[in-house]
């Protein structure tokens, strides 16, 4: 995968460095500690033997070696060692636990069942600091798979992904029924951005000359858009990933 | 009627197949990957629809209220061809994953040397990685086929009552149950068998181990010939047991031996508002 940003912040201070970094660090130890003590309240016995081996391995043997290493083949195999509802948040403490980084991500997502790609979306914003991984989010925003867009539209997206790219994933979710409320950060980023107010008018009067129903969360948006809207509110904390995989629309 | 489709190419079907499958009672299926009517040329087109039934396929599914799990192999007809030959190679990383519940469709087609092979190569990969065989049998020379595939299993690592030979027929049906294997039988509107044959072959050879599909794909097929034969059972005087067993139980059996196979479907149905396979513009 091409790194096109990484040079760039070589170029930068430390200090950009570190203040980006604890975008993520400090707040991802503690967010994956407790989702993993939830984990372990649904996880029967022998699932929650499976997960700690599993665990101790990826963090023994991270990286890549021979043809699967054995942290991937244990996150291809979390589906049925934890029980579907409970893969997800395997997932993302497997790949944590392997310390992956954009490159390993990007192996995982593109050799990965939809559920595994969903997994490595939740993970972004626990393991990658900068924008590196975003290519796998616009991969997974070309899609049609409601899933893969709901997990798209994360805390990582909220924090990197550019305004049109951005603005497009939000009336994405208007086309494809994906509940606004998996946008995270929207408040924040639709506030006062005039042209996706734009976007959501025109797509509201080409619903009305068809003769269909304008869906409820767009006229919610567009009132975020207004610069006078508090640009605080609902938003999905970077710490927060359920431990029964993408929301909504996960089906 | 609950319905388990064994074996259906949804990859060739229609969201409209979908919906009326739900409707005729089917809830769950297996789509084997196979041939795709026009010859692959590469590997990495092998890879785009093994991805495919991984990710796009059980989702389309899953808004129909239907579980879909699939099997992955090189197809007996691709084998001959060398440059899709090296998709043996990835098969491994393909088939640790949560969906698939067997490998296949594995089998002859002309019975080449290279199908030989082929067959050899993936009975041992399905050993290796704990899951069942479905066997596709041929369609021309079909008893000699039967007789190379029974061989090939007995040389294989793989015991018997973890292979299901499919397309069987009157002509296959008695040495196939012979060996042990489990037994699948596809209905067709022209080819292959029909609801009435299949009725007088369970009629001699009871529902033990078999199971009945669809096979339906691009070519001209029915996804609800399951449900047809469902009927034509009921009519014939089978019991609501017999066809549960045939159409369910046994399915659920034979794909279970992989350990993988996840039948709850949450949250969805056929008309589930606002979350079908949308383009935008509804």
């Amino acid at each position: 995968m091409n790194h096109p940003h990484r040079a760039q912040h070589g170029q930068d201070s430390h200090h950009i460095q570190g203040t980006r970094h604890s975008q993520v660090g400090p707040r991802a130890q503690p967010a994956l500690a407790a989702l993993h003590a939830r984990l372990n309240t649904h996880l029967g016995g022998a699932a929650r033997d499976w997960l700690d081996q599993a665990l101790d391995e990826a963090a023994a043997h991270p990286g890549t070696h021979g043809p699967i290493s054995a942290w991937e083949l244990r996150i291809a195999e979390a589906g049925r060692r934890c029980g579907p509802e409970h893969a997800d948040a395997a997932r993302v403490l497997l790949l944590h636990a392997a310390r992956a980084e954009p490159d390993a991500l990007t192996r995982v997502y593109r050799q990965g069942t939809a559920a595994e790609r969903i997994a490595v979306l939740h993970a972004l914003p626990h393991l990658v600091p900068g924008p590196d991984a975003l290519p796998l989010v616009e991969d997974a925003l070309r899609t049609n798979d409601t899933r893969l867009v709901a997990a798209a539209v994360g805390p990582y997206a909220a924090l990197h992904l550019d305004p049109h790219n951005w603005r497009h994933a939000v009336l994405k979710c208007l086309f494809t029924g994906v509940p606004v409320d998996d946008v995270a950060d929207l408040p924040r980023r639709a506030h006062a951005d005039a042209e996706l107010a734009r976007m959501l008018g025109d797509y509201a009067d080409e619903r009305a000359a068809a003769g269909r129903p304008v869906p409820e969360d767009l006229y919610r948006v567009l009132a975020l858009t207004e610069p006078t809207a508090t640009p605080t509110g609902t938003s999905r904390s970077p710490g927060a990933p359920g431990t029964s995989g993408a929301s909504g629309k996960e089906s | 009627m609950r319905i388990f489709d064994p074996h259906i190419h949804m990859t060739s079907r229609t969201t409209d197949d979908y919906e009326a499958m739900h409707a005729a009672g089917v809830r769950a299926v297996v789509e084997p990957s196979f041939w795709l009517g026009q010859p692959r040329t590469s590997p990495a087109s092998f890879l785009d629809y093994f991805d495919s039934l991984l990710g796009w396929e059980p989702f389309r599914a899953a808004q129909y209220g239907i579980a879909h799990h699939c099997t992955l192999a090189l197809n007996p007809k691709e084998a001959n061809d060398p440059r899709c030959v090296p998709v043996l190679d990835e098969l491994p990383r393909y088939l640790v994953k949560d969906q698939v519940v067997a490998v296949g469709e594995i089998g002859y087609d002309s019975m080449t040397p290279a199908e030989d092979t082929a067959l050899a190569a993936q009975l041992q990969l399905a050993a290796d990685n704990g899951l069942p065989a479905l066997v596709h049998t041929p369609h021309r020379d079909k008893l000699a086929g039967l007789r190379r595939t029974l061989d090939a299993v007995r040389e294989s690592a793989l015991s018997p009552d973890r292979v299901l030979v499919d397309h069987l027929n009157e002509t296959t049906v008695k040495e196939a149950k012979d060996s042990g294997c489990w037994l699948g039988f596809s209905v067709y509107p022209d080819t292959k068998m029909d609801e009435e044959r299949m009725v007088a072959v369970l009629r001699e050879y009871g529902p033990e181990q078999v199971l009945v599909n669809s096979a339906a794909d691009w070519g001209r097929s029915d996804p609800l010939k399951t449900r047809r034969v469902g009927d034509a059972l009921l009519k014939a005087g089978f019991t609501d047991d017999d066809v549960d067993r045939v159409l369910w139980r046994n399915p659920v059996a034979f794909y279970g031996l992989s350990g993988r196979l996840s039948l709850d479907v949450t949250g969805t149905d056929a008309t589930h508002e606002g979350n079908t396979i949308l383009r935008g513009g509804e």
